[in-house]
C-alpha cells in the first residue's frame, strides 16, 4: 500500500466534496435537521390534556383535589363519568387522554391518616406527549400532598404522601424520552451518511467515466477505496461531535458515561456503515441504482429493525431473529449503554465484538469486491 | 431593383451579422450568401460562433445587429415566419428514445401541424428515404447512430422546408454511415433544398458546392472546395518520401522556407511557400546526407491543410492582446 | 521485439463476439491505428490490452508483461486515454494533472519540470486554474493526453480521441504524438476517421471483431485500387460481406 496514493485520492475526493455545495451541506445538515426535529418534536410543551374523571367519593375533599386539576392550564376535564365502560370507550376511541378515578373511600382514607390510592390511565399510543402528559398530573399531585402535609402541623396527619398514584399505562407500556432517543440518532445520522453520500462515490466514477481512466493506472483497489472512505469518515466523525454537542448544550441530553467510548465505538460503526455504502457503490454502477440500494439495506432497516424506532421485544419472533442482521441494533444499545447507564463496552462487550466483526467484514468485503476491471 | 427581388435569389443573405454577449463578440460583422440548391459548409473550430450563427439564421436568437433574410424573411422581424418554412437539426437528435420511430414522426408532424393524409405520406416518404422500413415499431432507443440520425433529419424535413440547417449532422458517427448520410443530403440538393451544414471534419466538407471558414467570429474564408485549395491556400504542400522518414521530420523543419513538417504513416508532409524553392532545398539537404532513395512531389492540400493554414494566418495577423 | 503482441485473443458478450481471435504485432517506436466502424471492437481491443477487460480466451503481452497475469504490473508502463473524457470535470486543470502525478507516484524533484512541459506544448498553461469540465473539446483531448503523459509511458493506448476535436486542436495533438514517437514511445491509436488513419505507420482494419487488413495505409490502398483509405476500407469491407453471404 502506497500512502501517497491513498492522500492523492482523499484529497481529490476531499476538493470533489467541497466544490459540490450540494452534498456537503447534505453532510453536514442532516445531524442538525434530524436532532432538531425529534428533540424539538419530543419537548414541546402540551396544554389541555384531555381528562375524564370518575369520582366515587364525591365529598368535599374530592372535589377539592379534583380542583386542582381543573385550576391547571395542562388539563381540560372532558366530564364526569360513573362507569368503567364509558370510561374505556372514551380511552379507546381517543376522546380522552387522561382517566382519573377517586376511590369510593376516598375523604375516609384522607382522614384516617392512611395513603389514598388514585388510580389513573393513560393512553400511550403517543408516547411523547403521554410522559409529558403523566409528568404533569405527578406534580399536580405532589402539590396538593405538600399542601396537606404543610397543614399536617396544625391537623393530626403524619402521612407525608396522603395521595398515592396508581398509574397504569395503556397500549404502550414503555415510554422513550428524548434521552433515549437522542443517543439513537446517532447510529441513525451515520447510517444516512453512509448510506446516502458515500454509495454515490464510486457509482458516480463510473457513470462519468473517470473509473476507465483510474484503473487503468497503477492504483490499488484498497488504496483506492481507503481513499475515497477517509474523507467521509471525516464527515461522519464531524457529525458525530455536532450530534453530541446538540444533544448536550440544546436538548440536555445527559452523557453519564465515557466520551471516548461513545467515538471509539461510533468510529467503529461509521467503519463499517461508510464500507458498506462503499461496496453498495461498487456492486451499483450507477447513482440512481447504488442510491436505491442504499435506501433499501442500510438506511431503512437501520430506521425500522435497529430499536430506535420500535422496541425489538415488541417485534413478532421471526423479525427479531432478523434485527440480529443489524449492526446499528448492537450500535444503538451501546450508545444507549454509555449514555444513559455509564456501562460501555467491556460491560456490553458482546455487542462490541459484533461491531467489530461487522466493520472488518465490511471493509475486507468492499476492497475484496471493487475489481478493476470494466466487467 | 428593388431590395426584396434582389433577396429573393439567395436561400440565405446577411449583411454585416453580429452577436454579442456583453463585452464578448461571438460573431463578429460576417457577410455571406447562400444560393438556393447549394448545399454551403459553414465551417470552425469549436467556439468559433458557428452554432451562435445557424441559430440567428434559424430565429432562435436575435442578433445584435445587422441584416439577413432567410427564405425571403427578415432575420430581425420574422422569427416565427423562418420557423415555419426551415428545417432543423441539431447535433443532438432531438427524437424521443421511448418512442417508436413511427411515434416520432407523428410527433413532429403534429408539430408542424401537417393534414393527416400529407402525415401519411410523408411518413412514408421519411421512412423510405432514410431506409428504416424494418425498424418502423422499434423503440428509437435501439436504433444505432446512423439510423437514428437519419431519423432525425427525415424528422426536420417532415414539412418539406426549403432550407434546411443541420448543426454538426455527423459528429461521431463512422464513415460507411457518413457517406450513406452525404448521398441523402446530395439528393435532397439535387431537387432544389439549400442546405445549410456545419462541420469541424474537414473531409466532410469536400461535399459542400460553397464553404466558408469562421475563426474567432470573423468569416476568414469563402470559396468552393477548388477554390479554397488553390486561390485560398498559399502555400504548398509536398510529400516527401524517405528512408526512416520519422527521423528526418525535425530536419526537414528547420530548412529555410519549410513551414511545417508532419509524418503521414512512411512519408512526410511539408508546408513550404512555394513548391520550387522549398522541393530544391528539400533535395539538397538530402543529396547532402548522402540519401539516394527519395522522391519529392507536390500535392494537393486537403482542406484540413487549407483551414488549418488560414488560422495561422489569421492568429499571425492578428495576434491576441 | 514486439512491444504488443496478441495471439488468438478474444472476448465475448454473450453471443456477441466482440473481438474475434485477433493477432497482432506492433514494434517498439510505431504508431498503429486500429480503424473501423461503430461497434467493431475497437474499444475492447483497448480495454483487453490495457488490462481492464479479461479475455475470454486467447493471450496478449504488452511491454512483455501478460494483460491477465501481470495486469497490474503491466498498468506500471501504460498510459490508456479512453474514450469518454476520463478526467475530473470538478477539478483543475493542474489538480488533475497533479493527481494523476501522485497515483503514478511522479518523484517530486521531476514533477515541476515535467508539469510545465506538458502544460507547455498542449498550450494548455494559461488555462492552469480552470475547471476541467470548462475546457473545450480540444482542450480536453490534450488535457487527457498530459494526464497519461506524466509518468512517461512506454506504450500510450488512445481510443479515439480526436472525436469532437477542432483541426487546429487536432493538429496540436497529432504534433504532441510526433515527439513522442522520437522518444520511441509506442502508440496504439483508434479512429474512425480514415483521413487520420493515414498518418498512421501501420493500420488494422478491424469489422465485426475480425482484423480485416493490417499494413501501411499505402500498401492497403495499392491492394485495393483505391486512392484513399475511406475507399478502401469501404471495399474491403464491402467484399468480405459479400464472401460471407456466398
Amino acid at each position: 500500500m502506497n500512502l501517497k496514493r491513498v492522500r492523492a485520492i482523499a484529497n481529490k475526493e476531499y476538493i470533489q466534496i467541497i466544490r459540490d455545495p450540494r452534498s456537503l451541506a447534505l453532510g453536514l445538515l442532516i445531524p442538525v435537521i434530524l436532532i432538531v426535529l425529534f428533540g424539538y418534536a419530543l419537548s414541546l410543551d402540551i396544554k389541555d390534556v384531555p381528562l375524564a374523571i370518575w369520582d366515587q367519593d364525591n365529598t368535599k375533599a374530592s372535589v377539592d383535589f379534583i380542583l386542582n386539576f381543573k385550576n391547571s392550564e395542562y388539563f381540560r376535564i372532558i366530564g364526569y363519568y360513573d362507569n368503567y365502560r364509558n370510561l374505556e370507550r372514551l380511552l379507546n376511541y381517543g376522546r380522552t387522554m387522561m382517566v382519573l378515578v377517586l376511590p369510593k373511600d376516598f375523604s375516609r382514607y384522607l382522614y384516617s391518616n392512611q395513603s389514598v390510592p388514585v388510580q389513573l390511565i393513560l393512553d400511550g399510543s403517543d408516547s411523547n406527549t403521554a410522559t409529558i402528559a403523566l409528568g404533569y398530573a405527578q406534580s399536580v399531585v405532589q402539590q396538593y400532598n405538600d399542601k396537606l402535609f404543610r397543614k399536617s402541623s396544625q391537623t393530626n396527619l403524619v402521612n407525608s404522601q396522603p395521595i398515592s398514584l396508581d398509574q397504569r399505562v395503556w397500549f404502550n407500556q414503555d415510554f422513550e424520552s428524548k434521552n433515549f432517543i437522542v443517543p439513537g440518532l446517532i447510529a441513525i445520522i451515520m447510517m444516512i451518511i453512509a448510506a446516502l453520500l458515500t454509495s454515490l462515490t464510486v457509482a458516480r466514477e463510473w457513470e462519468r467515466g473517470t473509473m476507465e481512466q483510474l484503473i487503468s493506472t497503477p492504483v490499488r483497489s484498497s488504496e483506492l477505496i481507503i481513499g475515497k472512505f477517509l474523507p467521509y469518515f471525516a464527515i461522519g466523525m464531524i457529525d458525530l461531535v455536532i450530534s453530541v454537542i446538540l444533544g448536550r448544550f440544546v436538548f440536555f441530553v445527559p452523557l453519564r458515561g465515557s466520551l471516548i467510548q461513545l467515538f471509539i465505538m461510533s468510529a467503529l460503526f461509521l467503519t463499517g456503515a461508510l464500507s458498506l455504502g462503499i461496496f453498495i457503490s461498487t456492486v451499483a454502477k450507477s447513482q440512481l441504482m447504488a442510491s436505491q440500494m442504499a435506501i433499501l439495506t442500510s438506511f431503512l432497516p437501520t430506521f425500522l429493525l435497529s430499536g430506535f424506532t420500535y422496541e425489538i421485544f415488541n417485534m413478532p419472533q421471526a423479525v427479531q431473529a432478523v434485527t440480529y442482521l443489524i449492526p446499528a441494533r448492537y450500535f444503538i444499545k451501546i450508545l444507549r449503554g454509555i449514555y444513559l447507564k455509564d456501562i460501555g463496552m467491556f460491560e456490553l462487550w458482546p455487542e462490541a465484538t459484533c461491531l467489530m466483526v461487522f466493520s472488518v467484514l465490511m471493509s475486507r468485503l468492499a476492497i475484496h469486491k471493487f475489481k478493476k476491471k470494466i466487467l | 431593383m428593388n431590395q426584396q427581388s434582389q433577396y429573393s435569389e439567395a436561400a440565405v443573405k446577411v449583411e454585416n451579422l453580429e452577436k454579442t454577449f456583453g463585452a464578448f463578440t461571438a460573431v463578429n460583422r460576417i457577410s455571406f450568401e447562400v444560393k438556393k440548391g447549394e448545399i454551403f459548409g459553414f465551417l470552425g473550430p469549436n467556439g468559433a460562433g458557428k452554432s451562435t450563427t445557424i441559430r440567428m439564421l434559424c430565429g432562435l436568437l436575435t442578433p445584435t445587429s445587422g441584416a439577413g433574410t432567410v427564405g425571403g424573411f427578415n432575420i430581425m422581424k420574422d422569427q416565427e415566419l423562418i420557423k415555419q418554412h426551415i428545417g432543423y437539426m441539431s447535433q443532438k437528435f432531438s427524437l424521443y428514445d421511448d418512442l417508436t420511430v413511427e411515434e416520432n414522426i407523428e410527433f413532429y408532424s403534429g408539430i408542424y401541424r401537417l393534414s393527416k393524409k400529407e402525415k401519411e405520406e410523408r411518413m412514408e416518404e421519411v421512412i423510405k428515404q432514410a431506409g428504416i422500413e424494418d425498424f418502423r415499431k422499434n423503440l428509437t432507443r435501439a436504433l444505432s447512430g446512423g439510423w437514428k440520425q437519419r431519423l432525425a433529419l427525415g424528422c426536420a424535413i417532415l414539412h418539406k422546408p426549403n432550407i434546411i440547417f443541420l448543426d454538426e449532422p455527423t459528429s461521431g458517427v463512422d464513415p460507411i454511415t457518413r457517406a450513406n448520410f452525404w448521398s441523402i443530403i446530395k439528393e435532397m440538393a439535387g431537387r432544389g433544398v439549400t442546405v445549410f451544414v456545419t462541420t469541424h471534419y474537414m473531409d466532410e466538407a469536400e461535399n459542400c458546392d460553397r464553404m466558408t471558414l469562421i475563426y474567432k467570429g470573423t468569416i476568414i474564408a469563402m470559396g468552393t472546395p477548388e477554390e479554397m485549395k488553390t486561390d485560398i491556400m498559399k502555400d504548398d504542400i509536398l510529400e516527401v518520401r524517405v528512408p526512416g522518414a520519422d527521423e528526418w521530420i525535425d530536419k526537414l523543419e528547420s530548412l529555410p522556407g519549410v513551414k511545417d513538417a508532419a509524418l503521414f504513416s512512411t512519408t512526410i508532409h511539408t508546408v513550404v511557400e512555394n513548391a520550387k524553392i522549398g522541393s530544391a532545398s528539400i533535395e539538397a539537404a538530402f543529396k547532402m546526407a548522402g540519401v539516394k532513395d527519395y522522391s519529392v512531389n507536390k500535392i494537393r492540400p486537403s482542406l484540413e491543410d487549407v483551414f488549418v493554414s488560414s488560422i495561422e494566418k489569421y492568429d499571425k495577423e492578428h495576434p491576441a492582446k | 521485439m514486439a512491444v504488443i503482441k496478441t495471439t488468438n485473443l478474444t472476448r465475448k458478450f454473450g453471443d456477441l463476439t466482440a473481438v474475434d481471435n485477433l493477432n497482432i504485432e506492433i514494434p517498439e517506436g510505431e504508431i498503429f491505428g486500429l480503424v473501423g466502424p461503430d461497434g467493431a471492437g475497437k474499444t475492447t481491443t483497448m480495454r483487453l490490452l490495457t488490462g481492464i477487460l479479461d479475455p475470454t480466451a486467447g493471450e496478449g503481452w504488452v511491454y512483455g508483461r501478460h494483460i491477465v497475469k501481470e495486469a497490474e504490473t503491466l498498468k506500471d508502463n501504460i498510459a490508456y486515454m479512453s474514450q469518454r473524457f476520463g478526467l475530473y470535470e470538478d477539478l483543475t486543470v493542474i489538480e488533475n494533472i497533479n493527481f494523476y502525478a501522485d497515483i503514478y507516484c511522479v518523484p517530486d524533484s521531476e514533477r515541476a519540470a515535467k508539469i510545465e512541459k506538458l502544460l507547455g506544448f498542449s498550450n494548455l498553461t494559461p488555462f492552469k486554474e480552470r475547471l476541467a469540465g470548462r475546457l473545450s473539446g480540444g482542450m480536453k483531448q490534450k488535457l487527457g493526453l498530459a494526464c497519461a503523459l506524466i509518468h512517461t509511458p512506454k506504450v500510450l493506448f488512445l481510443d479515439e480521441p480526436t472525436n469532437g476535436v477542432d483541426p487546429v486542436s487536432r493538429r496540436d495533438f497529432w504534433r504532441i504524438l510526433h515527439n513522442l514517437l522520437k522518444e520511441k514511445v509506442t502508440i496504439f491509436y483508434s479512429t474512425s476517421y480514415l483521413d487520420e488513419a493515414e498518418r498512421c505507420k501501420r493500420v488494422g482494419l478491424i469489422h465485426k471483431g475480425r482484423l480485416l487488413r493490417c499494413d501501411t495505409p499505402e500498401e492497403i490502398k495499392k491492394e485495393t485500387g483505391t486512392k484513399s483509405l475511406e475507399e478502401a476500407f469501404v471495399s474491403i469491407i464491402g467484399e468480405y460481406e459479400s464472401a460471407k453471404s456466398v
